[in-house]
């Protein structure tokens, strides 16, 4: 790792470290293969936008952001930010089934999940946003002298947006503790960056040009996600200012839904294979002997299992709660 | 007793902000103009002196992120007062306002609460046109989950706009320009009661006639003139559009069978439609003839001071159709400005 002289020299990821991360990104990837191999009964009648290969980018979060006072927001692809904060996966599981105990009750769905006990504060639909609610939560927290630093997921189209630009003005002119943080993984649905932005366009070069510090980093490599969020909270803590990363990362399903789309081309199969072979959950497998491998199957099998019988099991809120809660 | 005071309208206001950021210490006031020296006309005057720029300050020209941001801060008990001084400006931020403020109370079951005001100021007149003049409270209280408030007096505007301030919802507090260097009595205090009571001003049996904002001012005007030549008003001041006062109305119009509702939307879909529709709707059989709407006609405000001579509507088209319904020919001085059309008063000059 090239450590330059703006990051303190940062120890070698432990073993253990190593070992949580796999067992994170594994998690939510039996969790959102789940999701995939349920949807077909079409008892989950809600949109769903998989993070399924894209995992890396928030399995980290509950071990480097332990505090339920960092705080993140998100955009539709929020399942993996989501359960790699730590929100409740039965609450989650729920929602997706429109139940009653669901995070929000039913209300919500895949689009819009809240957890605020383990700091996923909210993740919404419209392309950026959420992001100035993020910025907007850091103001709150210099007002109010709490403690904690904001994380902002979203994806490279919201880096298209007016909202993510103006955003990101007011959180340098104010040097609040944000990351920024864009999953790019080339795609607005179906159209490639190519017919988005200019062909030679690095967005973290251009997003630097602002006057932020950026980062760049390969987000399937799970390794180096986690060394990049631990220089980005040690310069947002140190230096009192917010930084972006830039992840470059790939999804391997369709852009909403359970099936995979690469029948329709628009993605080439050179990039699809590459893509593939550098997995972030294949980065990993090495580093985990069988026996472990084994072992957290099974248990994140039997959290999973649980977590949708409840779901199956559970009531539907009544009618008359769509119309309750519109006012405070 | 102690003498009742009378101040302006933008006092009021400023009275008002004081009187929240002084209460709540966690309450943030911001918008463009708020810290610069003219101080949205005065009405954010000393504020930022007084409490500091991290509580009142200036914005970068983003609309859309400001309101956000505001949101960001009032969902972690921050609540925010944001100004606009068009309200045609806070259209950039119409995807924070609909998408997130209206929703996101709803939307994660009552999780959060949105203690957002935004403060929308309408132009008229000195050449505003048709991109700094416009009334769209019909736009914003169509969205479930917002509320919209437009008060007609300065003692309204304080106490509205504490109420809007201390409200857990999205309010959309709407102040009409031409209101700002009104004078009037202010009461010594308040007790904070909810947003949606309508205000009856005068009383009478012959007609109900239903008003908002700046076009209250007409509606008094208009009713004592009826009130001189023995037509009796009840003269509705809605305060709240949103929630709506329908019991006032539905009451006054069972008593005097007749209604004029004035607003200053352009007339399709405006407050007014709605207001005419929920009477004939609900109590059908009290209306003795056909409501009427006096409201903006479907096209832009023009700019040029020629083109909005006669284009606003007001207290004449009040009395032109009491004196059409009544069948009786109204005596009445010219109370409007004779000399130009386009200032509320005779001191005021532009460019705002």
């Amino acid at each position: 790792m090239i450590i330059t002289g703006l990051f303190h020299k940062m120890k070698k990821i432990s073993k253990k470290d190593e070992l949580d991360l796999y067992y994170s990104i594994l998690r939510i990837r039996r969790i959102e293969e789940k999701i995939a191999k349920e949807y077909i009964n079409w008892k989950i009648r809600c949109p769903v936008h998989l993070s399924i290969g894209q995992e890396a980018i928030g399995a980290p979060l509950k071990k480097l952001f332990k505090s339920y006072k960092d705080e993140v927001v998100s955009g539709h692809r929020a399942h993996s930010h989501y359960l790699g904060k730590g929100g409740d996966l039965k609450k989650f599981v729920c929602e997706l089934y429109g139940k009653k105990n669901g995070s929000s009750g039913g209300k919500a769905g895949s689009m819009h999940l809240t957890d605020k006990k383990s700091g996923f504060i909210l993740s919404s639909a419209i392309v950026g946003n959420s992001i100035p609610i993020g910025v907007g939560l850091a103001y709150s927290k210099r007002i109010k002298k709490e403690k904690g630093i904001v994380l902002i997921f979203f994806g490279d189209a919201a880096v298209e947006t007016g909202v993510f630009f103006e955003s990101l003005n007011f959180a340098i002119l104010k040097k609040l503790q944000v990351i920024f943080i864009c999953e790019n993984n080339f795609y607005s649905v179906y159209s490639n960056m190519k017919y988005r932005q200019p062909q030679n366009r690095k967005i973290s070069e251009m997003v630097k040009g602002i006057g932020i510090k950026t980062i760049k980093s390969n987000g399937n490599d799970p390794i180096k996600v986690f060394e990049t969020y631990c220089k980005a909270k040690d310069y947002v803590k140190r230096f009192k200012k917010p930084i972006f990363l830039e992840f470059e990362t790939f999804r391997h399903y369709e852009h909403c839904g359970f099936l995979k789309d690469d029948h329709l081309n628009y993605r080439k199969k050179s990039e699809i294979d590459y893509w593939l072979k550098n997995d972030c959950l294949r980065k990993l497998h090495t580093k985990v002997n069988k026996k472990k491998l084994i072992f957290f199957e099974k248990k994140i099998n039997k959290e999973i299992e649980t977590a949708f019988n409840i779901a199956k099991k559970s009531n539907f809120p009544r009618n008359s709660e769509n119309k309750k809660k519109l006012y405070a | 007793m102690p003498k009742k005071r009378i101040i302006t309208f933008a006092e009021a206001i400023n009275e008002g902000l004081r009187f929240s950021l002084l209460k709540n210490k966690n309450l943030l006031c911001f918008g463009l103009g708020v810290g610069d020296p003219k101080e949205v006309f005065g009405t954010t005057k000393n504020l930022q002196k007084q409490f500091g720029n991290q509580r009142v300050f200036d914005i970068p020209t983003s609309e859309n992120a400001m309101t956000g941001i505001a949101i960001g801060c009032a969902i972690n008990r921050c609540p925010v007062i944001m100004t606009h001084q068009r309200l045609d400006f806070s259209l950039l931020a119409f995807d924070q306002i609909v998408n997130n403020a209206a929703k996101i109370f709803y939307m994660f079951n009552g999780q959060f609460t949105v203690p957002i005001t935004l403060r929308l100021i309408v132009g008229k007149g000195w050449g505003q046109g048709p991109t700094h003049a416009q009334s769209l409270q019909s736009l914003f209280a169509h969205i479930p989950g917002l509320k919209v408030v437009m008060p007609s007096n300065p003692n309204d505007a304080k106490k509205m706009l504490i109420q809007s301030i201390e409200d857990p919802n999205p309010v959309i507090y709407i102040e009409h320009r031409w209101l700002h260097d009104q004078k009037g009595h202010i009461e010594k205090s308040f007790n904070s009661k909810k947003i949606g009571k309508a205000n009856l001003l005068m009383k009478g049996n012959d007609i109900t006639i239903v008003s908002n904002s700046f076009m209250t001012t007409e509606a008094l005007i208009a009713a004592k003139i009826l009130r001189s030549n023995g037509i009796y008003a009840d003269l509705i001041d809605l305060c709240s559009i949103k929630p709506l006062d329908e019991k006032a109305i539905l009451k006054s119009v069972k008593k005097t069978r007749r209604l004029i509702v004035l607003d200053d939307g352009h007339d399709f879909l405006s407050i007014a439609s709605e207001i005419i529709s929920i009477v004939t709707i609900k109590q059908f059989d009290t209306l003795k003839i056909s409501p009427k709407k006096i409201t903006m006609p479907n096209f832009p405000v023009p700019t040029g001071y020629s083109l909005t001579k006669n284009f606003y509507p007001g207290h004449k088209d009040v009395i032109k159709y009491c004196q059409n319904i009544f069948d009786k020919n109204i005596k009445y001085d010219n109370f409007s400005n004779k000399n130009f059309h386009d200032v509320p008063h005779i001191r005021f000059k532009g460019p705002f």
